[in-house]
């Protein structure tokens, strides 16, 4: 395994190791440039990982202290919780679901698709779906994405089936067990789902995929890639040219290290990676690193998303296998006279009883809310994905009065629904309920949006400077040899589960940078 | 299907598994709420207790669970409240629904004997902190306990057992 030098100025450093960091590291050290990942939580392998909601949640989920504000509910019921996303190696792909599905063409030119929509700052990807494709195609077959490169589609749970009967009886056609990095027989050196109802909670099993035992060990081997856990970067800093020159980050004893380096990756996810760059702000850079255009920290998207949950009056155990076990495609087109613009996915979603208990319905108790859970084994769930609307002032933001372990200001995450945003998720709730009531629910509930899996767009991508933070290539306007390798590229949020998105945005980006570096030309 | 036995028990000593027991624990749990706790808690009486746990079921009434449960529960808080900067938090609470139960029906909480009377009284304090704290801490103090997870019908962990793919994870019948 290598081991680089802190003051080896010939590395890159990769800032995270999820889904855009731990696949551009090994993407990078394949084709054999040096790469120091830094990762801000602990190593914990396979065999660590937890079948227990809460104990897995303190052991993998990113508690650090961040504030929040705005109308949404979670500013409310987890003030200090906006996301639920993961400090440990591998990132949130420990704790992803596995839903791999593309952007639908259209999706990648919102601005020009859905027009000129009140209060929302949408923009066209300076990219396309024929540009990503063959980039999609290597995410896949990396991933082993189920329903492509003729690996069969994992079987359907007691979960999935309740949400087909419901959803071919209401004349949807699009519905099966979805396109899921999850291992549906033995592939790449690792086993095939069991079953075990913990995708959230880290795959025991390793069926599922995760950067964390595929990316990061595949790049530890090539002797090119050096991953550092419990390494958190505190700051990006640069020369009087202004290019970045290296990280100021704090080791796993609290003591601040200096790592130099040719080029730097940002991919903190979408609310640490903002942070960092506005905390590395300079007299060069006033408002933050790279955010000359003001852009860095805003349009924070979140997906459209909320629950539904049903009872039957026959038992379903939906707990029982994958997570998200199935899916309902039909709603995930554009058709404006729906009453809003974008789509939305329907996939299927259980908690245990435990986070259950925490999620239906933050705040309520008495016997509307216990009688779902004397019920719980009679429940079946899904889950909304939808586009959200990209708002300048759904933002990330430093803290003004609370500060980390570091002395860092805290992230604080800003959010209030678009009109657009309201009228699909009503839409999404009424026909997740037409759907139960299809196969005779005695009672559906629609549950509020959980704290924010799907963090984007805080540094998106775009084709002039002054509307965006990066190119496309995910390379700072500003400083050429500063990327960004997570969602916070994201111009805007398609209908779509994020991570082959990202995936496949990163294997690009390496492949870019190889180029870039080859030629000496960052 | 494989089906999960919910059937709950009265108290520490026995089970029921029959369906005629199941109705037996709902019909005699409430009363068995007068029990007192196996410790004294830390920050509250032993009357007190007795209202705290009175205080979660009613939050969170499952007829089902035996009131062990609510008071495990209500130790877990208890302990929590004993460490924190606010320990009287439990007892001035308890105090405090007392006399809005005293105002609103002319007894102690716990003597209240319609559950319907007694939400009104916990509705009229909901706006504060011991309310909330009793609300907000018995949803991972009352529903992360592993002992309740199987009355619910939640088998939990399921790794050491080799997942469901041969234990029901398709097995559903009915549709």
């Amino acid at each position: 395994m290598a081991k680089f030098d802190l003051n080896d100025d010939s590395v890159v450093v990769v800032i995270g190791s999820g889904a855009g960091g731990g696949t551009l590291s090994n993407e990078l050290a394949q084709k054999g440039i040096n790469v120091v990942c830094l990762e801000a939580g602990g190593r914990h392998e396979n065999s660590d990982f937890i079948n227990d909601e809460w104990e897995s949640f303190s052991q993998l989920a990113w508690t650090d202290t961040r504030t929040t504000s705005g109308s949404w509910r979670v500013a409310k019921d987890f003030p200090n919780l906006p996301a639920w996303i993961v400090k440990a190696v591998g990132g949130s792909t420990t704790h992803w679901a596995g839903a791999s599905l593309r952007f639908q063409d259209h999706e990648w030119k919102a601005r020009s698709t859905y027009g000129d929509v009140e209060g929302a700052a949408l923009l066209d990807w300076p990219i396309d779906g024929a540009e990503m494709a063959p980039w999609y195609a290597k995410a896949e077959d990396k991933m082993g994405t189920t329903g492509t490169n003729g690996i069969p589609r994992l079987p359907g749970n007691n979960n999935f089936k309740v949400l087909h009967a419901g959803a071919t009886k209401l004349g949807y056609k699009e519905v099966h067990t979805g396109n899921m990095s999850i291992n549906s027989k033995p592939r790449d050196e690792r086993t095939s789902c069991h079953q075990l109802g913990f995708c959230f909670q880290g795959c025991k099993m390793g069926a599922k995929w995760s950067t964390l035992y595929t990316e990061i060990p595949k790049g530890e081997k090539t002797g090119h890639l050096e991953v550092r856990p419990d390494s958190q970067v505190i700051q990006i800093e640069h020369n009087a040219t202004g290019k970045v020159t290296g990280v100021v980050y704090a080791d796993k004893a609290g003591k601040l290290q200096r790592q130099a380096a040719r080029v730097v990756a940002v991919a903190g996810n979408s609310i640490e990676s903002p942070r960092l760059l506005l905390n590395s702000h300079s007299a060069m850079f006033p408002n933050g690193l790279a955010n000359g255009s003001g852009h860095v920290g805003k349009h924070y998207m979140r997906h459209t998303t909320g629950s539904v949950y049903a009872v039957f009056d026959k038992p379903v155990h939906m707990y029982r296998g994958t997570t998200m076990a199935g899916i309902v495609k039909d709603e995930a087109h554009n058709d404006p006279k729906r009453g809003f613009v974008g789509g939305y996915e329907l996939e299927t979603l259980s908690l245990g009883v435990p986070f259950m208990a925490a999620f239906l319905d933050p705040g309520a108790w008495g016997r509307d809310f216990s009688w779902f859970l004397d019920r719980y084994d009679h429940m079946a769930g899904l889950w909304i994905v939808g586009e959200d609307m990209p708002q300048e002032n759904n933002c990330i933001t430093l803290s003004a009065d609370k500060k980390d372990a570091f002395g860092m200001p805290v992230a604080n995450v800003h959010f209030d629904d678009h009109p657009n945003d309201d009228a699909m998720r009503n839409h999404a709730y009424k026909q997740g309920a037409a759907i139960y009531d299809a196969v005779g629910a005695l009672k559906t509930f629609a549950t509020p949006p959980y704290p924010s899996t799907h963090n984007l767009g805080t540094n998106r991508m775009s084709e002039k400077p002054q509307d965006g933070v990066v190119n496309k290539w995910g390379q700072s306007h500003e400083v050429k040899n500063l990327l960004i390798s997570d969602g916070s590229q994201f111009t805007s949020g398609a209908s779509e589960n994020p991570t082959l998105t990202i995936v496949a945005l990163a294997i690009r980006q390496a492949n870019h940078v190889a180029e870039l570096m080859a030629k000496n030309d960052i | 299907m494989r089906i999960i036995d919910k059937v709950s028990r009265i108290d520490r000593r026995g089970f029921l598994r029959t369906t005629a027991g199941a109705a037996a624990v709902a019909a005699i749990a409430p009363a068995a709420s007068s029990t007192a706790l196996a410790e004294p808690l830390s920050t509250v009486s032993a009357d007190g207790a007795e209202t705290l746990v009175k205080i979660a079921r009613d939050l969170y009434p499952h007829d089902r669970i035996a009131d062990s449960f609510y008071r495990k529960a209500v130790e877990t808080i208890d302990a929590d409240v004993s460490s924190s900067d606010t320990p009287s938090l439990l007892s001035e609470g308890v105090a405090a629904l007392d006399a809005a139960a005293n105002k609103l029906k002319g007894k102690r909480y716990v003597a209240v004997a319609d559950e319907i009377d007694r939400v009104a009284i916990l509705k009229s304090v909901e706006g504060s902190a011991f309310f909330g704290k009793m609300r907000g801490s018995l949803v991972t103090a009352l529903y992360n306990q592993k002992d309740l997870w199987p009355k619910l019908g939640y088998e939990g962990a399921s790794f050491d057992k080799g997942g469901y793919i041969e234990r029901g994870f398709s097995d559903i019948d009915w549709l």
